[in-house]
């Protein structure tokens, strides 16, 4: 325990340290650069919440896994990595990882007819102990001058353009390409009834479709996303953390609600769009909370409180519209 | 075509809540058969619509489906064959989906794949199939199916179940949760498709008039027994007042009529 204790004290300063750096660069007013990381980290974010989004959104699944398979995804790909195994095979191993924990939720949820919630954090705490060892039994892994596909990206587009810049276009590009298919794949048939899933249950088994396994394809699938995600964050900050997935499944959920203020649709298009803007926008807050909340006494350990507050501000005004639509309708 | 027997269901088995909620029903269902089932609240009719659908194993009996044994096969597997409409019309279709998503997942019963069914030609049909309802739904295809009444949301559901072809369809008193006219249209669209399709059909009732008048054979249940059943010219003689008297006659008290004659729904 003393080791442990020790190892994620060591890590939260090497966080703390990362984070003034970063406050370093905002100093000297290069605005810029905090534009492109909000951009960047709204984007690896972005798949988080696309994930989250599935679960509490189509499925009506709320599923915790994801405090648990964001550090799974961060933890394989940066075991993988420093092992010098092909990127893109890590980057695979990590989605599979995601996927299983988002089955094996499912699973819990459908044999022992146990509540989604107490699946999700089930599967999230195990998931805490297996991620300590998929990082080697410690807490931390630094992947500093390790090869990873982001210092591949910088490598190739060396000279042409910033690394910072070129890393932006790189993510932008696996967003497209995921939420292509995330569209693609919600026309599909098997898309479309796992929409219907969430809506009526009934519906799904009048169609004989066997609900378990339509759980089990989308809380996988969502996982698979949230892993990816985590194995994106731990290239970009250098480092694989076990606890790097607290409270993710809150901004996620803070990520999709604010999306949801921005744009009123039925196209899953817009619903996928809706949900990465939201997470930029989400990250967008939370920089400017790290960075100019001291001129209200925020600390950055004030984040977390904000990040309620924004849910429970989304929650609140989501009733009034509500109660106000009503009224409009009686009317 | 789907043989019960000896079914019986007990609710809350060794407490002190303990119902027998069917007892020993044998019923054999022939192809083109159109059984309208009236009987009191708590006659067990639903419950036998859960058994044969699956919601729920018998306490003792089986069910068979074209000489197959199907008593322990769950819900979902058994609703390839079996369409069943509840009387909520909000259990039958997706809120916040649009109606051609809701239309293509009910095309085809059993697991879906990765195929994009939905394309042009697909859109065409399910256009000219709601235009079948009469109700101005075939402009509304990209509208999500919460913006629908009752009544257009009960008749959708009608119609994606005729479209899936099952063979043999449960209703349960599906048209009593709308308003009269609604109830009127879905009723007679319900005829119309069953005429069209031959389907072999269960339907409960809460009106008498309702039963008698509709179906090639009708069911009384009470207390979780079927007391009567009736077919051809036997049934097309019945009346309201013939029906309350057999009743009595069988259980030997009179039929708690209040609210099944007074249900004046047609």
């Amino acid at each position: 325990m003393v080791v442990k204790d020790g190892l994620i004290r060591a890590n939260r300063s090497i966080r703390a340290a990362f984070v003034q750096q970063r406050a370093q660069i905002i100093g000297t007013g290069q605005d810029l650069y905090m534009i492109e990381g909000i951009l960047v980290e709204g984007l690896i974010y972005g798949i988080m919440v696309l994930g989250v989004f599935i679960t509490f959104r189509i499925l009506n699944f709320p599923d915790l896994t994801v405090d648990g398979s964001f550090p799974l995804g961060a933890a394989i790909m940066a075991t993988l990595i420093t092992r010098g195994y092909n990127l893109w095979f890590a980057l695979l191993v990590a989605t599979a990882g995601g996927l299983v924990s988002g089955i094996v939720t499912a699973l819990i949820h459908n044999k022992l007819k146990v509540p989604s919630l107490l699946a999700g954090i089930l599967t999230m705490t195990m998931l805490y102990s297996i991620n300590i060892r998929a990082l080697g039994n410690r807490a931390n892994l630094p992947l500093l001058k390790q090869d990873t596909i982001l210092t591949r990206i910088t490598t190739m587009t060396e000279g042409l353009m910033r690394d910072e810049f070129a890393i932006l276009i790189f993510f932008v590009l696996v967003v497209l390409v995921i939420v292509g298919l995330f569209v693609l794949f919600f026309h599909t048939d098997l898309g479309l009834t796992l929409g219907a899933l969430g809506n009526n249950e009934q519906m799904v088994i009048t169609q004989g479709v066997n609900p378990e396994i339509l759980k089990m394809i989308g809380v996988g699938i969502a996982n698979a996303l949230v892993a990816i995600s985590g194995a994106f964050i731990a290239q970009y900050q250098g480092f694989a953390d076990v606890s790097l997935g607290q409270g993710i499944i809150i901004s996620g959920l803070a990520s999709v609600m604010i999306g949801e203020f921005m744009i009123k649709s039925n196209r899953i298009s817009l619903l996928a769009l809706r949900a990465l803007s939201g997470s930029i926008l989400f990250k967008g807050i939370m920089y400017a909370g790290r960075y100019y909340g001291y001129y209200i006494n925020m600390t950055p350990n004030d984040l977390k409180l904000i990040t309620g507050l924004l849910i429970i501000l989304s929650l609140v005004t989501t009733k009034i519209n509500r109660i106000k639509m009503k009224k409009w309708i009686k009317s | 075509m789907i043989r019960l027997e000896n079914l019986s269901k007990i609710f809350n088995e060794d407490t002190p809540n303990e119902t027998l909620a069917l007892r020993y029903i044998s019923l054999d269902i022939k192809e083109g058969d159109f059984i309208t089932i009236i009987g009191s609240n708590g006659a067990g009719k639903t419950t036998l619509f859960n058994i044969i659908s699956g919601t729920y194993p018998p306490t003792e009996g089986r069910v068979f489906i074209d000489g197959q044994d199907v008593t322990r096969h769950p819900e979902y597997k058994r609703a390839r064959y079996i369409g069943r409409i509840f009387q909520d019309p909000l259990l039958g279709t997706a809120s916040n989906m649009t109606l051609e998503d809701n239309m293509m997942i009910c095309y085809k019963k059993g697991f879906k794949g990765l195929r994009i069914s939905l394309n042009h030609k697909m859109k065409e049909f399910f256009r000219e199939q709601l235009d079948q309802l009469d109700m101005d739904l075939d402009n509304r295809m990209k509208d999500n199916v919460v913006l629908l009444s009752g009544g257009q949301r009960q008749a959708l559901t009608l119609l994606m179940m005729a479209i899936s072809k099952p063979k043999l369809i449960l209703l349960d008193e599906h048209t009593a949760a709308l308003d009269p006219k609604n109830a009127q249209i879905v009723l007679a669209l319900t005829t119309h498709f069953i005429r069209e399709y031959r389907f072999t059909t269960m339907m409960i009732t809460h009106n008498m008039s309702q039963a008698i008048k509709y179906g090639t054979r009708l069911l009384m249940m009470d207390k979780g027994e079927i007391i009567l059943d009736v077919e051809g010219e036997e049934k097309k003689d019945l009346t309201v007042d013939k029906l309350v008297k057999k009743f009595h006659e069988i259980r030997k008290r009179t039929f708690e009529t209040d609210e099944v004659l007074l249900s004046g729904r047609t």
